[in-house]
């Protein structure tokens, strides 16, 4: 065993960190509110969206927008071990990284797509020309996302949409659908879906916003009204897109802000340190240092799992109960985090962030209402838990 | 980075875990459990033939000369399968405090014979206080003629009823600092004055009470230097802290896998009752804390085994493995309904010694305010 990195490692880490901090912009940090974990704060919705274009062009550049992708589809070829370094750094600088068409789209073209597909999107993809939004839910298909109702018929070379997806975050920011639809309703529920891919601006297609609780426009509602599509959208083979759906899940294992649990709770804990209550240090306060003290032993658990899947991927391990493990204890963190911060702060912490009285700018009080959707969105902590229990210790279906 | 153990380590867990399932079954483990002496000399002999006790000690003092992770690997297993006896006692209590801070005579002396299974060790630490820190040491060593002459009460000292020697944390002297005046004196058991009693626990290992009464011990005896035994003390129990962990990551483990064997073949209502979410939420919890525990505790062990500063991983192993093993164990409960609530079935076994486990080496609520003060509040 050796938990230090390598030489490689450890030199491919301070590459990116010397990266971000040259080409994040100064006041960064004063300006986004990210919340790790959360679905609802994300760095996008903010007044920054050029330099977020900006920063995604120099990633593109460097080859770290697709850093999960093979050398010959313009990806990086790292192992998982330095992706998994990447994207630590990357959450701990809040810095806006991959989405949806990176992470998840274009991996899949890779495996499932015809030649012609690639050719069409992989370029623009690694670019950071094309931006997808994941458009899989629907309001009676959440965690039973197998039963979802939005139907493709065919109509000469082209396929016809109809239906709804809800819960779509960015899609008013992106540019393409990336998307599941019902094609055989005869099928069984898992053996009657497609994937592909639609365009924003196809007729029949209206975005609705709706306003999470923290005041943000992050997700919407898509409607579909007869919306054309042509049949070289579709992704691999029709009917089989549950089966690419499952494999995807595979692609965003290590994207998991560790770093900005992390930063955070270092921003807490100076916080801590600094204000006086009483004449003493809150830091001085027998239950506080307790709150303290758990919420770092659970980041350090937390980034056992991490490290621990990222190197089982790189031995050719499945890590179906790591993975699964890291995504709950993540997201649970993500909302312990933000009650800790909650005590420390006091009164205080319930302050928006543009009261001059408001401690970390706010980021507190918006990671306290941000949180709840970390337990809610891809997959709530309950189909985690059934996931561990049925795929990783073989409890029978129920 | 690489986190996975070496095809020795490998061999070393699939061999001790085969040995002790043959050889301390679930039945020697009740009647040790009930026994006086905790411990089975005939199957401490078979484990000292297979190099157990001696695994960890350089091979001039009769050991192996494996790595503390050798020995993780090893308590792991042992706590897998619940195994009774002084092993963590002797060997990293008495022997690994030996080795780091004794004279090479006392090395000489000493080592060999635990290496080959003939002496067994323990270390007297607390006091009523019951406290893991230097203040609490009250237990007076006085200088007398040629050595020392050690009076106080110790409790819960761990296998102190089956113990050849005692090492004795003592105050010589009394100053500002209650970390200076402390010395850990090597004790031969049988000295006059030594008066061991055993305490009836709740897990059933055996802690006891040690009144020393005016025992008179020779200078020689004395570990390191009179005065500086806190750092002795401290450095021990930094490796006897992870080597509780690991007994408890291997326990939890073998809760785990009882409940989960248990859940698929328990039918009601026509099916087995692990097909049930609230049943199999419940293993997903238990399968986070036992993994969760296994990594945090092999990192605090690696930095242990490699020299490094491990004082904020061994207390975040501690207070994390240490909860997760009674989370752990009472779901297990949880799962078996009324047949775990006999004393025919194990799992309670594993109950008891989870809470045994917690306390031991200072709990949950201890560990954090070292973490606490490692974080700089």
């Amino acid at each position: 065993m050796d938990f230090r990195f390598s030489e490689k490692e450890e030199a491919f880490r301070r590459e990116v960190e010397d990266f971000i901090k040259k080409e994040l912009p100064a006041d960064w940090t004063e300006k986004n509110i990210y919340w790790p974990g959360g679905y609802g704060t994300l760095v996008e919705f903010e007044e920054l969206n050029s330099h977020i274009e900006q920063f995604r062009h120099r990633l593109a550049e460097k080859g770290w927008l697709t850093i999960s992708w093979p050398k010959e589809y313009g990806g990086a070829g790292q192992t998982n071990i330095e992706q998994a370094i990447f994207h630590e750094r990357m959450s701990y600088y809040r810095a806006p990284a991959g989405e949806v068409a990176t992470l998840i789209g274009g991996p899949t073209i890779m495996l499932f797509g015809n030649e012609e597909m690639r050719r069409e999107w992989l370029p623009r993809i690694a670019k950071g020309e094309t931006r997808f939004w994941l458009a899989y839910s629907e309001p009676n298909a959440g965690s039973d996302l197998a039963s979802l109702q939005t139907r493709a018929v065919e109509d000469g070379d082209d396929l016809i949409i109809n239906g709804q997806k809800i819960w779509s975050t960015v899609a008013h920011v992106s540019h393409y659908a990336w998307m599941v639809v019902r094609t055989d309703p005869a099928a069984p529920p898992h053996k009657g879906i497609t994937l592909l891919i639609v365009d924003n601006k196809s007729p029949g297609v209206t975005i609705r916003p709706l306003i999470n609780i923290c005041g943000f426009h992050s997700f919407n509602e898509v409607f579909f009204d007869n919306v054309r599509v042509p049949k070289k959208n579709i992704v691999g083979e029709r009917n089989k897109g549950w089966y690419y759906l499952m494999v995807a899940l595979d692609f965003e294992r290590l994207v998991i802000p560790m770093g900005g649990f992390r930063r955070t709770f270092e921003e807490i804990t100076q916080y801590a340190k600094e204000t006086k209550h009483n004449g003493q240090p809150l830091s001085h306060e027998p239950l506080i240092r307790n709150k303290l003290a758990e919420i770092a032993i659970q980041i350090e658990v937390a980034y056992m799992f991490f490290w621990q899947t990222a190197w089982m991927l790189d031995k050719g391990l499945v890590p179906n109960i790591e993975a699964s493990v890291l995504k709950l204890v993540t997201t649970e963190l993500s909302q312990k985090l933000a009650n800790a911060g909650m005590q420390v702060m006091g009164h205080y912490g319930q302050l928006e962030r543009n009261s001059k009285w408001s401690p970390l700018r706010g980021r507190v009080s918006a990671g306290y209402l941000d949180c709840i959707s970390a337990l809610v969105g891809a997959g709530t902590s309950e189909i985690q838990r059934n996931i561990i229990a049925m795929r990783g210790l073989g409890l029978p279906r129920g | 980075m690489n986190l996975g153990l070496t095809e020795e380590q490998e061999m070393l867990k699939t061999s001790a875990r085969d040995f002790l399932e043959k050889e301390c079954p679930k039945q020697l483990v009740r009647q040790l459990d009930e026994s006086d002496k905790g411990y089975s000399p005939e199957l401490w002999r078979k484990m000292a033939e297979l190099g157990w006790m001696g695994l960890v000690f350089p091979e001039k003092y009769g050991g192996s000369g494996g790595s503390f992770l050798d020995l993780i690997v090893l308590l792991e297993a042992m706590g897998y399968n619940i195994l009774p006896g002084p092993f963590l006692s002797t060997v990293v209590l008495g022997g690994l405090t030996i080795l780091a801070a004794g004279s090479e005579e006392q090395k000489k002396e000493f080592l060999p014979k635990v290496a080959n299974g003939e002496m067994i060790f323990t270390l007297a630490l607390t006091e009523p206080s019951a406290d893991y820190n230097a203040a609490s040491i009250k237990t007076k060593a006085t200088a007398r003629n040629d050595g020392y002459v050690i009076n106080g009460t110790k409790l819960f000292v761990p296998d102190a009823n089956v113990a050849d020697y005692i090492l004795c944390v003592a105050r010589t002297k009394e100053g500002k600092n209650p970390e200076d005046g402390v010395a850990v004196f090597l004790v031969d058991a049988k000295s006059p004055g030594v008066k061991c009693t055993l305490l009836k626990t709740l897990a059933r290992d055996k802690q006891c009470e040690i009144i020393f009464d005016n025992v008179t011990v020779p200078k020689k005896n004395i570990l390191g230097k009179p005065g500086q035994g806190w750092s002795i003390v401290k450095d021990t129990l930094q490796k006897a802290t992870v080597a509780k962990c690991a007994e408890m990551v291997g326990g939890a483990q073998a809760a785990l896998e009882m409940a989960v064997r248990y859940a698929k073949e328990r039918v009601q209502f026509g099916r087995p009752i692990g097909s049930f979410q609230a049943i199999q939420h419940y293993c997903a919890n238990m399968v986070t804390d036992v993994d969760g525990s296994r990594f945090i505790t092999y990192k605090a062990a690696w930095e242990v085994s490699e020299g490094l500063p491990a004082t904020m991983d061994v207390a975040i192993a501690k207070a994390w493995t240490s909860e997760a093993y009674g989370r752990v164990t009472l779901l297990a409960h949880q799962i078996f309904g009324a047949i775990g609530f006999t004393m025919d079935h194990d799992i309670h076994l594993y109950y008891r010694r989870a809470k045994a486990g917690e306390i031991m080496f200072g709990d949950g609520d201890f560990q954090r305010t070292i973490v606490a003060s490692e974080l700089g509040l």
